[in-house]
């Protein structure tokens, strides 16, 4: 029964004339809903891109008037165009949060979890349609509110993106904990309730509506990752929330969960009992999945890009779903080596160090199997291609650095300082974005019907690969100079005179390679409208999203919904002329199945 | 005008980059099919050599790297664990650029010797138990080996036996935005203490009421005498701050309500240190920098810069609010003798506040009287 009244599902829903509200703005429609998570995303990325190039430029000269620090902060912040400490730490707390949350996760799970979910695994929408709408919604009104808590009197929040009490949570010790803090709260605890219905949707739908013949091990790996990164985030975010619900109490309701034994501005305050510690544990129980959550959708589709731009089938297909869930499995037990000197029992310190440095080996069979791809491949490098394999770059470089910082001897003196700025740049920061930018390249022509132009994409992409080396490659050093993180300036310290021109090359790299984004936000919006109409399948891939008609329709395929026969990478399959054979080509008869 | 400057650069940007896009629109006439925006024989040789230059650019850069900016790293560890550390940080640099070496270039060599044609086929391979086994079994070993030493050497750092072992017990006191130290005098045992206690000259919040604080010593330079074994027993009074020792890779965070501990061995005295060939190119190369910055600054009619001699340090390392960037306290390490000396002259606390209260010779505990029964958190 179920194509049958699908179709006439379809066929009523077509018929159903649709307002400019229902098609554009309050949209069921999961191709609609990635498109408002990526335009949302991306506005998100230009601001928090700006503030880090604002206080890059603080950092390269510092206490300098700059009329940008005047045009963006006012008179307030930047008096005379000077940027205030102040402003300072609440750039850097905003920036944390806007490109970890708001883009790196929303913009990157939200836009390709909601595009090509139901594409990938021949379903017609998302489980439920409704609560994807509200989810993005919700997460639109977070960000609405976390932009207006810029505005407010006292500043933003600006206890860094960790928020840690009791900085965070008392407003004599920054002017950022008053109200600016309060709407940062209540906008990370709308963010996690939109990302827990994001969340539990892809799992539905990826366990309940794969197409006939789509078992479980004939997933493309972008599907695999999604799905993984869903699961994570319903287990982690959860706890976030509790953190941010507590801190609230103890700012609000005069509880102690967090505080205790503290004398301000004056005078001992009524907080008997909590520890910071405690809070440490719970953000970090998000914070480290956090991690994982937004790099593992980068490495579904690095993976998938990967095989189709060199015609060959991923290597090593089941050890890289192995890898994800392993990674996924050992990283909510990790937190804790973000607290090695944290004041929490040393021999947890130990059992951190071991368990973090286990998660090194599916990472690097991870590295090890997208090379191997490569290998005596036909690689097609469009713009997409190249930010996978810059991906892969970025991930190996700052991936192996974590083995220091994840080493709990070595991260005594190189916590908190730039070395650990370098490492999550590189290894989450950058090659999150590189997977998000690869993701936008390849699926623009499904999303938009038209092509981007692919020598911008090419100035984009080296561009960047330069600037992004040349932003971080520096920092490691000065980090092993024992430079602090989140220090306004550093002209207090005689000792570190001898960093400053380094700073000043980073600052550089930072604002060319900010500029040359401009490169990618023209072809992108101009594209939109004006690129160049795309084919139905351009990059020849074997998955089903290609299958689809290239205008959007509700229900994603006109007639039935195609069936599955083969895994998501024959490509360049002996015994076939054409390098690649679609999922839902039957088997011809006596071919056989060459993947394991 | 700055900004006036930023946006015509950003709109001359914006049209040298539109111009570029119609070259490369006009290079394509002629050979313009459906799919233009694909990569094509040309792409792919053009961008594989590129792939090949950008591995070039990579080594280079890290060379250059190296060589320029290495010399800046902290070196010469001033405290007898530091030696474990920074062994096993240039062991654990030994493999990464072993791995980063081999890699980058295979993943960029690929990149290009494998660039594709239109017509050209690739290999069908996907799968070989053998090579994942050996790429998941050489990381664990290698894994295991890294591991293992640091878990010794973390045991080591981290673990004191305060009873049996021969320390000097000292309080760091952290509070926004400096620092204060707290010496346990004959006794070697503190006082207690607890904000709820601060009063007067009073900071730290020591219960001046218990026998062990009669002795303590506060001071707001810190002083360890060289060779022996100091336990910092770290306390905060507002937010967290972290005790950032860089030269003696030591480091713990201070938390507001209870009291954490790290503790090490000088090996160096201040002199000493200062002595150290790479030391003494270190702060000439500071000081020609900021002759040259004290320059520019007097002709803007500024004052100059003091010159800079070097000083062990300790730096808040963790995030505290405003002035975050400039809450600092100097080390000095002494001689064992210097070190008894200058201890010898700083007076107790009871001496200073009965000095400072000498009318009403209860003045202390009356003030506590006030405060509320305190449970002590530690």
């Amino acid at each position: 029964m179920s194509v049958e009244g699908h179709i006439h599902d379809h066929e009523e829903v077509h018929h159903h004339k649709e307002t400019f509200i229902t098609k554009y703005i309050f949209s069921i429609d999961h191709k609609m809903i990635a498109k408002q998570y990526l335009i949302t995303g991306i506005i998100m990325g230009i601001i928090g891109v700006g503030m880090s190039m604002l206080f890059r430029m603080q950092l390269a000269w510092p206490e300098e008037a700059f009329g940008v620090f005047k045009f963006f902060l006012g008179e307030k912040f930047a008096p005379g165009g000077v940027m205030k400490n102040d402003a300072y730490l609440a750039l850097v707390t905003i920036h944390g949060t806007i490109m970890v949350f708001f883009v790196l996760t929303a913009g990157l799970s939200g836009t390709f979890s909601n595009l090509l979910i139901p594409l990938q695994i021949g379903a017609r929408d998302m489980a439920s349609g409704f609560m994807n709408m509200i989810s993005y919604w919700m997460f639109f009104v977070s960000a609405v509110i976390m932009i207006a808590s810029l505005f407010v009197e006292s500043g933003p929040a600006s206890a860094g993106w960790t928020i840690y009490p009791p900085l965070s949570a008392l407003p004599q010790a920054i002017p950022g904990s008053g109200t600016g803090m309060t709407l940062w709260l209540i906008s990370m605890a709308i963010f996690i309730a939109s990302s827990l219905m994001g969340s539990l949707n892809y799992v539905v739908t990826v366990i309940n509506l794969r197409t006939k013949g789509m078992s479980m091990t004939r997933l493309p790996l972008t599907i695999w990752t999604f799905f993984v990164t869903a699961i994570i985030g319903i287990v982690s975010f959860p706890v976030l929330l509790s953190a941010a619900l507590l801190l609230i109490m103890d700012r609000s309701f005069g509880t102690s969960f967090f505080l205790s034994d503290i004398y301000i501005a004056g005078e001992v305050l009524h907080y008997q009992g909590g520890s910071p510690v405690l809070f440490e544990h719970l953000f970090w129980f998000l914070g480290h999945p956090e991690v994982y959550i937004v790099i593992l959708p980068a490495m579904g589709i690095v993976s998938e890009i990967l095989a189709t731009n060199s015609r060959k089938p991923i290597f090593g297909y089941r050890a890289m779903i192995a890898s994800v869930l392993a990674i996924a499995f050992l990283s909510t037990i990790v937190w804790g080596h973000h607290m090695f000197i944290s004041g929490m029992n040393p021999f947890l310190g130990s059992v951190f160090t071991f368990t973090t440095l286990l998660i090194a080996i599916p990472s690097a069979v991870k590295a090890f199997n997208w090379i191997t791809t490569l290998w005596r491949g036909n690689l097609q490098l469009n713009p997409a291609m190249l930010f996978s394999i810059g991906m892969v770059s970025t991930f190996i470089s700052g991936g192996l650095t974590g083995i220091i910082l994840g080493d709990s001897t070595l991260d005594i003196n190189v916590h908190d300082t730039y070395f650990v700025i370098a490492h999550f740049h590189l290894v989450m920061g950058i090659s999150a974005l590189y997977g998000m930018f690869a993701g936008i390249y390849h699926w623009f022509p499904r999303m938009f019907g038209r092509m981007m132009n692919k020598n911008l994409g090419y100035i984009h992409f080296w561009v960047t690969a330069v600037c992004a080396y040349g932003v971080f490659f520096p920092m490691h050093f000065i980090g092993l100079a024992g430079l602090p993180r989140r220090y306004y300036t550093n002209t207090n310290f005689p000792l570190f005179d001898d960093l400053q021109n380094v700073n000043v090359l980073i600052t550089i790299f930072a604002l060319i390679g900010g500029a040359f984004t401009l490169v990618f936000l023209w072809n992108f919006f101009y594209s939109i409208f004006y690129g160049e109409k795309a084919v139905q399948n351009p990059w020849k891939s074997t998955t089903l999203e290609w299958t689809a008609p290239v205008e959007h329709i509700h229900g994603n395929w006109p007639g039935e919904i195609p069936e599955v026969h083969r895994w998501a990478y024959d490509y360049s399959k002996p015994g076939w002329e054409v390098d690649f054979v679609p999922q839902n080509i039957p088997m011809k008869e006596g071919e056989e199945v060459l993947n394991h | 005008m700055t900004s006036l400057l930023v946006i015509i650069v950003l709109v001359l940007l914006a049209i040298a980059i539109w111009q570029l896009t119609k070259i490369f629109d006009l290079t394509q006439v002629g050979h313009a099919t459906l799919n233009a925006q694909v990569a094509n024989n040309n792409d792919n040789k053009v961008q594989g050599y590129i792939m090949f230059a950008f591995i070039a650019f990579l080594y280079i850069f890290m060379i250059y790297g190296l060589i320029v900016w290495g010399p800046l790293v902290l070196d010469n560890p001033a405290s007898e664990h530091g030696g474990d550390v920074d062994f096993l940080m240039n062991m654990t640099w030994v493999v990464i650029f072993i791995v980063q070496f081999i890699t980058q270039l295979l993943l960029h060599y690929f990149a290009f010797k494998y660039r594709g044609t239109k017509d050209g086929k690739a290999l069908y391979f996907a799968d070989n138990n053998r090579l994942e086994f050996i790429w998941s079994v050489i990381p664990a070993i290698v894994l295991a080996g890294l591991i293992l030493y640091g878990l010794y050497a973390w045991t080591n750092i981290m673990f004191v036996n305060e009873d049996e072992e021969d320390v000097i017990v000292i309080e760091l006191y952290a509070k926004q935005f400096g620092w204060e130290a707290r010496y346990a005098g004959e006794d070697n045992v503190l006082g207690k203490a607890n904000v709820r206690y601060i009063a007067g000259i009073n900071t730290l919040g020591v219960d001046m009421g218990d026998e062990n604080a009669q002795d303590d010593k506060m001071a707001t330079e810190l002083h360890l005498p060289k060779g022996k074994k100091v336990l910092f027993k770290m306390r905060s009074q507002d937010v967290l701050h972290s005790a950032y020792m860089p030269h003696f890779r030591a480091q713990m965070n201070c938390v507001p309500g209870m009291v954490t501990q790290f503790a090490f061995i000088p090996t160096l005295t201040t002199e000493e240190y200062r002595m150290i060939p790479k030391i003494v190119d270190k702060v000439a190369n500071i000081n020609k920098l900021r002759t040259k910055h004290s320059l520019e600054l007097t002709a803007e009619g500024k004052v100059a810069l003091d010159p800079y001699e070097f000083d062990y340090l300790l730096l808040c390392n963790k995030i505290c609010g405003s002035s975050h960037y400039n809450m600092q306290m100097k080390i000095v390490v002494d001689t064992p003798e210097d070190y008894k000396a200058w201890l010898a002259a700083i007076p107790t606390m009871s001496q200073q506040m009965k000095d400072a209260a000498p009318p009403v010779e209860e003045a202390a505990p009356v003030m506590n009287a006030e405060a509320p029964i305190v449970v002590l958190a530690n």
